[in-house]
């Protein structure tokens, strides 16, 4: 069968088992909407946390990140991971026996303010809006890459899905079908590493193969890494597992940034209200890492081997004597070849090849059917452009792998973005249809109304969503770091002050939110809208790392303002202890 | 709060703190700021410094997770706190 027909079938079948999932568990109240009723187990939450956190960009993108950028790439290995230390430590039991809906509750109650509750909203749903955009994006690209439709019409189909399983079965309906898309995703991402493990160093377990010799060709018996290393020098990279040009400073506060961010993203928050106990949340959060360890350990392996089999099949190799996988890629415009030297050898190095993205010259063809690009050419002598995104895609077909395989891969990378893009739009929907409208704005709301709300709100939400996708803004990749840096410098530090310093009021987390945000909002802007350069940068602190600057002036200020001003009241300080300790955490739900 | 929930919460955060200086250990020391020296050390394949980067904070992190876990169930109990 060929792999269109497979694709159909495998993304057909996953498509069917989510909508299956949605219909049998549909709600009709919002405890259900927003926190799947409170009764998720912790091996379900786990995994329903995984598929939530790991999105189109892990699934798809990373590994092709590190193969390219190698240890350098330990910052999004480390600080994707990092932050669920923070989250099972400081976060998630105490927020499980607070016991409220979302993040926003939270700010507001504790900090008795509806102002609070207010600039923690607009930040949850600026946060998640802009995470959003570029899943309903990832969906629409893996559509038109496997299953040969146009990247609209693909968008439309993936946001046609979340609002049927998301509207229908809010929290509920997401955690089950969360729970079927971690299965899937985990599956394809590890047949093929499993299998180009084998391939290249003669062991199924991708981790103990990135330490391992090579298994055959010239390089035969030597440690990968070291072939790695000595590949890249060779080539003009820095060296694989040596750190780069990044300074020290900046790879410590990106990676910090990122950790902390994580831990302060709304849409990972508040899959902890929906477990039924503080022991489940704590429980939860450590399976939810080893589900995404085990994603998280496999892809640096995969962007081993990627790379040293790209390098070993196709470097000063001729064109002519390209492998199939190669000409293929080169159709859909992910791989491009310019012969600079004229020799009909395919020579790779440091270096851009050209500006920009490949652009083709249309119906034209190179002396060995090559296809022309039209860009302006740089001075190096590298002849080759990849983009990132194929390490993971073009793997089945680089270790020779069937064609269910390769259709097995396009279903992954559906589950990925499917089940981040659910998670986000259910922020998006509860933190308005609760924070603002029920608790804002008409406290009187009754369950049917509320909920009807929240219906809507998923609904125009989707379409935002789904505009962007297929308008995509050209800033997407540089609002990633606004997301993160945001949601550091933001909830964070008085989410942990909430809870571990009684002391801290009102006053001190209204200012230390504001100076956070506005802080880091504003080195942000500065350097990727403004024209900011690289030589201003604060202690060469690059804008993907100020999150961190932008979370400690958050500590700062909030509990320097809190210590001059006003202790917050009797009732607050009660909350505090109440929430310090574990027992009674089932009856906080229904408030 | 009574004395003994001083206790179990002042227990609970001294374990969390030392949790958390593991955690800070194994990423930002081996990770990233010792990781040159720690290259020149080899495990079989790998580079001390990279594997820590790249695989065992990672192992590191999912066991502090379980650790914390398995203590906080024997403090709340302990305390007659639990669920």
């Amino acid at each position: 069968m060929s792999i269109l027909a497979w694709t159909y079938i495998m993304v057909g079948l996953t498509f069917g088992i989510y909508i299956f999932i949605a219909w049998i568990s549909r709600v009709r109240d919002t405890k259900g909407f927003y926190v799947a009723g409170g009764g998720v187990p912790p091996l379900a939450n786990g995994m329903a946390t995984a598929a939530d956190w790991m999105s189109a960009a892990s699934f798809i993108s990373m590994a092709g990140l590190i193969s390219f950028l190698g240890y350098a790439g330990s910052i999004y290995l480390m600080g994707w991971t990092g932050g669920y230390v923070l989250l099972a430590l400081l976060l998630a039991p105490y927020l499980r026996k607070f016991g409220k809906y979302t993040v926003p509750d939270f700010v507001g109650d504790r900090y008795y303010s509806d102002a609070a509750r207010f600039v923690a909203l607009l930040c949850a749903i600026f946060v998640s809006l802009t995470y959003v955009c570029g899943q309903m994006r990832g969906v629409g690209i893996v559509f038109s890459r496997f299953l040969e439709v146009p990247v609209n019409t693909g968008v439309l189909i993936g946001m046609a899905i979340v609002f049927f399983y998301a509207g229908l079965g809010g929290m509920k309906g997401i955690t089950w079908t969360q729970v079927a898309q971690y299965t899937v995703l985990i599956t394809a991402y590890l047949i093929p590493a499993v299998f180009i493990s084998m391939k290249i160093a003669g062991t199924g377990i991708p981790q103990i193969g990135l330490g391992s010799t090579v298994h055959t060709g010239q390089y035969a018996g030597q440690y990968l890494l070291d072939v790695l290393d000595k590949l890249n020098t060779d080539l003009g990279f820095t060296a694989y597992t040596q750190p780069g040009a990044k300074s020290m400073l900046d790879v410590f506060c990106i990676t910090f940034a990122l950790m902390v961010g994580t831990a302060g993203l709304p849409h990972v928050i508040i899959r902890f209200y929906t477990v039924p106990s503080v022991r489940a949340a704590r429980l939860s959060a450590g399976y939810a890492l080893l589900f995404i360890a085990i994603l998280y350990t496999t892809a640096p392996a995969v962007a081993a081997f990627a790379r040293y089999n790209m390098i070993d099949t196709i470097n000063d190799k001729p064109y002519a004597e390209a492998p199939s996988w190669f000409k293929n890629w080169e159709k859909t415009g992910l791989i491009a070849w310019v012969d600079k030297n004229n020799d009909g050898i395919i020579q790779y190095r440091a270096g851009k090849p050209f500006i920009g993205k490949p652009k083709f010259v249309k119906g034209k063809t190179g002396p060995l059917g090559q296809k022309i690009v039209a860009n302006k050419l740089t001075n190096s002598p590298n002849e080759l452009y990849v983009d990132r995104d194929i390490m993971v895609l073009a793997n089945p077909e680089i270790a020779n792998l069937p064609n269910w395989v390769i259709a097995l891969v396009a279903a992954g990378g559906l589950a990925a973005a499917l089940s981040t893009a659910s998670g986000l739009l259910l922020v998006i929907a509860s933190s308005i249809s609760h924070d603002l409208y029920y608790r804002m704005i008409n406290r009187k709301a009754t369950e049917k109304q509320r909920l009807l709300v929240g219906r809507i709100m998923i609904g125009i939400a989707v379409c935002i969503a789904g505009y962007f996708g297929i308008n995509p803004p050209g800033f997407v990749a540089q609002v990633v770091a606004f997301a993160f840096g945001l949601a550091a410098s933001s909830f964070f530090p008085i989410i942990v002050l909430g809870i571990f310093s009684a002391r801290t009021n009102r006053e001190g987390a209204i200012c230390g939110m504001l100076a956070g945000i506005i802080f880091t909002a504003a080195y942000i802007i500065y350097f990727k809208f403004m024209g900011g350069t690289k030589d201003q940068w604060l202690f060469g602190i690059s804008p993907e790392g100020i999150g961190t600057i932008g979370m400690v002036i958050n500590f700062v200020v909030t509990y320097v303002v809190s210590s001059m001003t006003k202790a917050p009241p009797q009732e607050i300080q009660e909350l505090v202890n109440s929430i310090r300790t574990p027992r009674g955490a089932g009856a906080a739900v229904d408030h | 709060m009574s004395k003994n929930l001083q206790e179990y919460w002042r227990k609970n955060v001294t374990f969390m703190s030392f949790l958390l200086c593991i955690w800070a250990l194994v990423s930002y020391g081996c990770g990233i700021i010792f990781v040159e020296p720690l290259n020149a050390i080899r495990i079989g394949g790998f580079p001390l410094g990279f594997w820590f980067a790249q695989q065992g904070s990672i192992y590191v992190f999912v066991c502090l997770i379980f650790v914390y876990y398995a203590y906080m169930q024997k403090l709340d109990r302990e305390y007659d706190v639990h669920e």
